[in-house]
């Protein structure tokens, strides 16, 4: 049988020997990426549809081993939408709402992480980290404004007023490229990292994870289990995720004392998986893996034109899925920004802001990392007696199942406080506060159904609810303007289930036809709502008035 | 502060005691611990107040005798 899986897990990349390893002067680029993992691709991407030419470094030339970062998040794989490569992961991926717990031999019980429906995407796909490797470097190669390196290893780091100097080393020799802003999507590791002499620091947590990939025929739902001291592993938790290919992700907790180098011999794995599936379980080792891990970031996540994204400017535990999620937001977040400054739209201050809106991000995944691990690991006999007396009480006691913390599941950060938000001025009731990130919601567009976040994204979008009779052609010239702008802005105008809005050549209306857009959004006619390029809320209003879009806009720029 | 009630509250005090003290009865020192947490998260969540529960943890960590109080303490 033909396994696509196979083929991307066993892919080797040739290294390509460019003509800058040629040029007697290091050859200048605008944007160098170096990793090229999902963080790295993801910018890569982002930078090179906003018409900017991007080289990214690999020092290897194969994708990730094993299936590594595994969850993707709804709002992962809405970046990935307005990237055009969000089908093929979720298509391949196993979608998944609903977590379970266990205690001892009990089902203790269940949360569905999304209640509602009307969302594109569901709360997470389990993907091994190989496709979604393979699937963005295949959307990078498509791309001709992207320079993909493979075996090209950063040695030196020199930054200076005008740039950045890059030592490289390949398998033809070393050579250097001068780069304008280097982003450092390296990992945990980063060499850029320590080749500049930064550290990331925090707390490391003494206790160590065993993963098990198995591929098995196996009848367990498409849910994510997660076991407190069960019969089958006693005193520690275990984790399981269906991935695709028949393939199972098992974690098993080992404590600080284990053996690392036993404890991932296939043959004491064994045990501990048919202790879980039962004696006469077939299965086959995919992937092995013994880790420990530690919530830390940098102090800044931006050094003058190095910009650090991803593992290498944080770390978390992997309880909640925040690791590869979050680093997905940090290039959802920079790459609008860096093209607008290289464009000369905006001021280099722009890019602080990088830095201060991700290391909001990053110190809120690390609180809900931390927490989620002192509840799987309890560090003193007390805070173990109270996690399982939390545990006893959520089976018959709805309160106590709030207390519970398996792993706080990843949303993303709502940008509270923002610089680049322009503060309410008028009343709003829901979740759609100046900060967060836009909802989805269903609605028909140009006679196809349609989703809200589809129709947003990648430059200002301004969401316009019309009322029944439409607006008035003063409204439609300025909104036209709008569009006109140095840095433009798009209106999306929303009309009401069964309203009969005239339309008007060359603006976009959104019907909403499930009133699901209103109801998020407490929309009334002429609410307007002002979305970032990286579809994040930026400002809203009860009326739409174009000089005040103007100036947010501005005020969300630095151009204010 | 003194958000949390500290003045009489129960109207019969005594039958509230025996009834706390038989909770424990025939457990060990373990069992008593469970039993004592499961009571704490019960009556926390019936209280809900953040502000009140911090004050009562407060309170109930400042009554704690400290180190070289209990040494001190003649045997």
């Amino acid at each position: 049988m033909a396994n696509v899986d196979r083929e991307y897990q066993g892919l080797a990349f040739d290294y390509v020997r460019s003509p800058d390893q040629d040029a007697r002067v290091a050859v200048r680029h605008p944007v160098v990426v170096v990793g090229a993992g999902p963080v790295g691709l993801t910018a890569a991407i982002d930078l090179a549809r906003r018409g900017v030419p991007v080289v990214v470094l690999d020092d290897d030339h194969k994708l990730s081993v094993g299936s590594r970062a595994i969850c993707f998040a709804k709002r992962t794989l809405e970046i990935w939408d307005r990237l055009d490569c969000g089908d093929q992961m979720v298509e391949k991926g196993v979608s998944w709402n609903v977590g379970r717990v266990f205690f001892q031999d009990e089902r203790v019980y269940s949360f569905d992480l999304l209640p509602d429906s009307g969302h594109r995407r569901p709360a997470f796909i389990n993907l091994q980290q190989y496709y979604c490797e393979g699937y963005l470097h295949e959307r990078t190669a498509v791309l001709p404004a992207v320079d993909l390196r493979w075996r090209n290893r950063v040695t030196g780091v020199t930054p200076d007023a005008e740039g950045v100097t890059l030592a490289i080393d390949t398998p033809d020799g070393p050579y250097a490229l001068r780069a304008d802003h280097v982003i450092a999507c390296d990992g945990s590791r980063s060499a850029v990292r320590s080749l500049m002499g930064l550290e990331s620091k925090g707390r490391v947590f003494r206790d160590r994870f065993l993963i098990a990939d198995v591929r098995m025929k196996a009848d367990f739902p498409a849910e994510r289990w997660f076991w407190f001291d069960p019969p089958f592993h006693p005193n520690q938790s275990v984790l399981l995720h269906r991935q695709p290919d028949n393939v199972w992700r098992i974690d098993f907790q080992l404590g600080w004392d284990a053996d690392p180098d036993l404890e991932r011999q296939p043959e004491r794995v064994r045990p501990r998986i048919r202790a879980l599936l039962g004696e006469d379980a077939e299965f086959e080792f995919e992937w092995i893996s013994v880790y420990t891990f530690a919530c830390l970031r940098m102090e800044r996540f931006r050094h003058g034109r190095v910009i650090f994204a991803g593992d290498s400017a944080h770390g978390v535990s992997p309880f909640g899925a925040r690791g590869a999620n979050s680093g997905v937001q940090d290039a959802d977040n920079l790459a609008w920004k860096l093209a607008l400054v290289l464009a000369g739209k905006a001021p280099d201050r722009l890019l602080d802001t990088y830095g201060t809106e991700r290391e909001y991000a990053a110190d809120e995944n690390i609180l809900n990392s931390t927490r989620a691990t002192d509840f799987i690991t309890p560090k003193s006999d007390e805070s173990r007696v109270f996690r399982d007396a939390v545990l006893r009480l959520a089976k018959d006691h709805p309160f106590a199942r709030r207390l519970v913390n398996s792993g706080r599941l990843s949303t993303p950060a709502t940008l509270h406080g923002s610089a680049l938000n322009t503060p309410d001025a008028e009343a709003f009731g829901g979740a759609m506060v100046p900060g967060s990130p836009m909802t989805d919601a269903p609605g028909t567009m140009r006679g196809h159904p349609a989703w809200l976040l589809s129709c947003t994204g990648d430059v200002f979008t301004a969401i316009l609810f019309a009322g029944d009779r439409g607006f008035d052609e003063a409204t439609i010239a300025a909104i036209r303007a709008l569009g006109t702008d140095g840095i433009p802005v798009k209106v999306l105008i929303v009309t009401a289930a069964g309203a009969t809005v005239p339309s008007v050549d060359g603006i976009d209306y959104f019907a909403d036809d499930d009133g699901a857009v209103a109801a998020r959004l407490d929309a009334r006619p002429g609410t307007c709502y002002l979305l970032r390029p990286d579809q994040h809320v930026c400002a809203r209003w009860r009326t739409f008035d174009a000089d005040r879009v103007r100036a947010a806009v501005a005020r969300a720029t630095c151009n204010d | 502060m003194a958000i949390l009630n500290i003045e009489p509250n129960i109207a019969q005090p005594d039958d509230f005691y025996e009834a706390l003290i038989d909770m424990h009865r025939d457990l060990d020192a373990e069992q008593s611990r469970m039993a004592n947490a499961h009571l704490i998260l019960l009556l926390a969540n019936h209280v809900g107040d953040e502000a009140v529960l911090r004050e009562a943890m407060q309170r109930a960590r400042a009554l704690v005798p400290t180190s070289s109080d209990v040494s001190t303490r003649p045997a």
